[in-house]
């Protein structure tokens, strides 16, 4: 495997994280909202 | 090899054979075995007597998910040196070099601990504190002590892959019931005839790699014996769910036919002999294998049926 390869996938794997933790923020925010509607 | 991949380590000191990708870290999470669990759990979510909103029921069934995921990657931490001496493991991520033993277990403790708090925050404390026990169960107990140790393994070991519906419940509810109950019994009473037909056909496969299944410490006569037992205990509990309120027309036919072939099946596993089963290469116990996974999705998706008939009106 040269460099070239594993730096295509380790870019990969590190965008596929970043957006992992926005879908994770997200689903929090969306949790977030759901229960204080059901407080109000 | 390039100064970039010489930098890591695979599993014994050995140079790395590949750099891993986002697909070796999945099926460091056993997505066979997540899918069963989602769908297990999606089942006790949606049988429960209490509505989830979608957006809290959907987190909840991830972080299921997450946990199951995480108890896979521990056990495959652990079990990194038989999975390398039997063929059906042999190309995982940590046997075949893509994943190194550190990267696993890192991954197993952390999605633990963030499935565990999540489910707490979404859903509730019971739920994450299922959650917990049964990553604890299956990646402590099961995999680090119990597998290695008793021919049992699997029947003690399935309490772990029979929790999720459970879990699914106590999400909606917050307790647990006798209709939860009863579906934890039937994946528990599933699991011993769903392995041991597998394992009668592959205990050499387990006798090299030291694992005591059943057919290699017991011998298959009482594998065999055992099998029907549990078939028939299995029947029991899945007829006996059809009088509980989560049970509607759709289960009791589905319930009824499929408990009537999984009997037969393994009846043709039980009056054989070893010799018969050899010359027929195992067909009735590849048969039984085959069918142990139609009858779980059958049984749970027909109360899937049932939940979506009730929401309707219909009965």
């Amino acid at each position: 495997m040269t460099d070239s390869h594993v730096h295509k996938r380790r870019l990969g794997r590190n965008v596929f994280v970043g957006v992992v933790l926005l879908a994770f923020v997200a689903l929090v925010f969306a949790v977030t909202i759901v229960k204080l509607q059901a407080l109000v | 090899m390039s100064d970039l991949t010489a930098r890591y380590d695979g599993p014994q000191g050995t140079p790395r054979e590949a750099e891993a990708s986002i697909g070796d870290f999945f099926s460091l999470m056993k997505p066979r075995v997540m899918s069963l669990v989602i769908f297990t759990a999606l089942v006790g979510l949606l049988a429960a007597p209490v509505a989830i909103h979608p957006i809290v029921g959907f987190a909840s069934l991830l972080c299921i998910a997450i946990g199951a995921g995480a108890s896979g990657a521990l056990n495959m931490w652990w079990e990194s040196d038989i999975d390398s001496r039997m063929g059906r493991t042999q190309n995982r991520p940590i046997p075949s070099g893509r994943v190194t033993r550190e990267e696993a277990l890192a991954i197993g403790i952390g999605l633990s601990v963030i499935s565990v708090a999540m489910l707490a925050v979404f859903a509730n404390v019971l739920s994450a504190v299922l959650l917990a026990g049964t990553i604890a169960f299956y990646g402590g107990f099961y995999t680090m002590w119990l597998k290695r140790r008793t021919p049992q393994n699997i029947v003690i070991g399935g309490a772990a892959g029979a929790i999720p519906p459970v879990i699914g419940w106590t999400v909606a509810t917050g307790s647990v019931a006798v209709e939860p109950l009863l579906m934890f019994a039937i994946i528990f009473l599933w699991t011993p005839p769903h392995f041991w037909a597998l394992a009668l056909w592959k205990r050499r496969e387990y006798t090299e790699a030291e694992v005591p299944m059943l057919p290699v410490v017991a011998g298959t006569v009482s594998t065999r014996r055992q099998i029907m037992a549990y078939s028939v205990a299995l029947a029991a509990a899945s007829l006996a769910l059809i009088f509980t309120p989560v049970a509607g027309p759709a289960y009791a036919t589905v319930a009824i036919v499929t408990n009537a072939l999984f009997c037969l099946l393994a009846y043709r596993v039980w009056s054989r002999d070893e010799e018969t089963a050899q010359a027929e290469k195992y067909g009735a116990e590849k048969k039984l294998f085959a069918f142990s996974l139609t009858y779980l999705a059958l049984i749970f998706a027909s109360l899937l049926v049932d939940a979506a008939l009730r929401s309707a009106g219909w009965i």
